[in-house]
């Protein structure tokens, strides 16, 4: 059953995209050990942890992409669930921070000797367990997502009042996590973190395995992703988002399918926030910045929505141009940013992706006039940007 | 309930009202099982509201609603009647248009609908023949790779079809089958609906009436929400009042 669902998941499109992320993997920490600083070919750190952390902003887009790009419900909150993945690894790191802090207490962080506490509070009790930090990693924002979604889904909450309400969550959160009183570190959230299960964090082994299990565990969700979107739920999703109402009257229950796409794709968010956080040595509040969460938006967007491989280009890309906009010419980058949505929605309804096939994936028939920007189903008809064969019949049929 | 006794679909004192406006008004309607019934009736009669209150779209402000003399469908959601065994066919053909033929049909047989069980899915020999079957019957085997949107207007009513006899209902709704259809299309389609109801409870909503004739079913008409005549089709053409409401404008 799982085996069969695996090697569905294993299409062309899906082995080329974990291929190369597995390459990755291997190839980027070679580059920066193996070849000396100076030489052709050599990746420094630092570039290896801004790569790091693009790869968990793609696995972040990817995500969104599963609920918005599929099911049709466009999350404006996905950063919430990112950055309580984070909270969840920065509990962790700061655990693990003992004595070798400013007051030098070997249980509290700074900032709660700071605010004069005198133990710990309950819910930072288990977090100098790595197994347990990374249990919460995945139940705090598959929770979170699970009873949020099972309200909003359950009342037919859709559309742009969705949208709404996951953009609320999102500052609700933010406000929450802004007061000291929380015990979260309030404004200045959680940073000098020191080791990773016993190694430095700012070593420079640490940052090229650190990225080396972000590319991992993009490639996995990758492959998860895929099972999904190849599977009859896939299906479901995909007419759950192009005809909600008449999926229902064909006996399936709408609300569950939303909630597990919601459920899953919080749990990747959470995730990718997990592997953000110790390679950019902080998380506080400002990730929960609605703001933050619409940017996500316009990744996938660029990328191409309903695609595997939209998500995780648009995340780098736009996440390179900000790189460089905001060194260059800071002050525009936000101009830039809005104007590459405009030009996007307008001219690029399929995102880079799209464009692609446009240009070199005329091999197929007319595309069909659809009645939504998206046709997801392409991906699975084997056009494949990478590999330009014919489609093929999937094993299942 | 002892009325309710021995019928497919029974609909009795059922009213509901939009904004004070009565759509449904005390309307009552059997259906046996095994039965074909055509309703007809102007514009406005409340025919679609009927199959949405059927359904579960809509909740009728009074009356009863049982399903195969038991099952009081007024408590039940859309899934959960589509999962009693009621489909329905929408007078606009909906169907998957981002998804293949095959693929229409694949999610619309009837299988297990739970998370899970549709996740992990695997077409069995036995699916894969009964979907041949169906595309078969509705004449669509040779676009079964193509995507639903590139069908015909027709087409997509045929798929359509193909997908409610997938789903192996007892009951099925079915709105305005041949809307846009040429004739030897719609008389194939009234062939398919006499085959079907040998097996199977169907209701049919029509304004073609040479389409209904062909049908050969029991006819009600309807107007204002209510039950204005019921009888074989000549007999409820010939009655008066159907003509001045009807039939005559």
């Amino acid at each position: 059953m799982l085996t069969q669902a695996l090697f569905r998941a294993l299409d062309k499109k899906a082995i080329w995209v974990i291929g190369i992320l597995l390459a990755v993997a291997i190839f980027v920490p070679m580059a920066n050990l193996l070849i000396p600083p100076g030489q052709f070919g050599h990746v420094p750190t630092y570039l290896v942890s801004l790569l790091g952390k693009y790869l968990s902003y793609a696995i972040l887009a990817l995500a969104l992409d599963l609920v918005w790009g599929y099911c049709g419900i466009l999350s404006l909150g996905h950063s919430a669930f990112f950055a309580l993945g984070g909270y969840a690894m920065g509990m962790y790191l700061m655990r693990q921070i003992g004595t070798r802090g400013v007051y030098g207490n070997p249980t509290l962080p700074d900032f709660m000797v700071f605010l004069n506490w005198k133990e710990l509070p309950w819910y930072w009790m288990g977090f100098d367990n790595f197994w347990f930090a990374m249990a919460m990693v995945v139940l705090v924002p598959g929770l979170l997502a699970f009873i949020f979604g099972f309200f909003a889904f359950r009342s037919r909450v859709t559309g742009v009042y969705l949208s709404i309400i996951t953009q609320a969550m999102t500052f609700a959160l933010l406000l929450a996590f802004f007061r000291n009183d929380m015990g979260f570190g309030g404004n200045n959230g959680l940073t000098d973190f020191k080791d990773i299960l016993g190694a430095p964090v700012q070593a420079q082994s640490t940052r090229v395995v650190l990225f080396a299990a972000t590319a991992i565990a993009l490639a996995l969700s990758v492959l998860v992703c895929s099972m999904i979107v190849n599977s009859k739920l896939g299906k479901v999703m995909v007419a759950v988002r192009d005809a909600e109402s008449r999926t229902r009257f064909i006996g399936y229950r709408v609300e569950y399918v939303k909630l597990f796409a919601f459920t899953v794709s919080a749990i990747m968010a959470g995730i990718a926030g997990a592997l953000y956080v110790p390679q950019v040595g902080i998380i506080n509040p400002g990730e929960f910045e609605p703001g933050n969460s619409i940017e996500v938006v316009i990744w996938t967007a660029v990328g191409g929505r309903g695609t595997l491989i939209g998500p995780i280009i648009g995340a780098i890309v736009v996440n390179l141009g900000k790189s460089w906009f905001t060194s260059a010419l800071p002050e525009f980058w936000l101009f830039a940013l809005g104007a590459l949505f405009i030009f996007v929605t307008l001219f690029l309804p399929k995102g880079i992706v799209g464009l692609w096939k446009q240009l070199f994936g005329n091999r197929r028939k007319a595309e069909p006039a659809a009645p939504t920007p998206t046709q997801s189903a392409d991906i699975e008809r084997g056009e494949d940007p990478s590999t330009f064969d014919n489609p093929q019949p999937r094993p299942a049929e | 309930m002892s009325k309710a006794q021995d019928t497919m679909l029974y609909l009795d004192g059922v009213s509901v009202a939009f904004d004070g406006f009565k759509a449904i008004n005390n309307l009552s309607i059997i259906v046996r099982p095994t039965e074909m019934l055509a309703i007809i009736g102007p514009n406005g009669a409340g025919k679609t509201t009927m199959m949405d209150i059927i359904t579960g779209k809509t909740r009728p402000d009074a009356g009863d609603v049982m399903f195969d003399g038991r099952t009081d469908l007024t408590k039940l959601d859309e899934a959960a009647i589509a999962n009693l065994g009621i489909g329905r066919k929408f007078q606009k053909p909906t169907v998957f248009e981002s998804h293949t033929v095959w693929h229409n049909l694949e999610m619309a047989l009837r299988k297990p609908r739970g998370i899970f069980a549709t996740l992990f899915y695997t077409a069995s020999d036995d699916d894969v023949a009964r979907i041949t079957e169906i595309l078969e019957t509705v004449r669509l085997l040779h676009r079964k790779d193509e995507l639903a949107a590139n069908l015909s207007h027709g087409q997509k009513q045929w798929l359509e079809i193909g997908m409610l006899v997938a789903q192996d209902p007892k009951l099925l709704l079915v709105d305005e089958p041949v809307a846009g259809m040429t004739d030897s299309e719609t008389e194939e389609t009234a062939k398919l609906l006499r085959e079907i109801a040998q097996t199977r409870s169907v209701v049919v909503v029509e304004h073609d009436m040479s389409f209904v004739r062909e049908l050969g079913s029991r006819v009600v008409c309807l107007a204002e929400g209510a039950v204005l005549a019921e009888g074989t089709l000549d007999q409820v053409s010939a009655n008066p009042v159907v003509i001045e409401r009807y039939l005559g404008r």
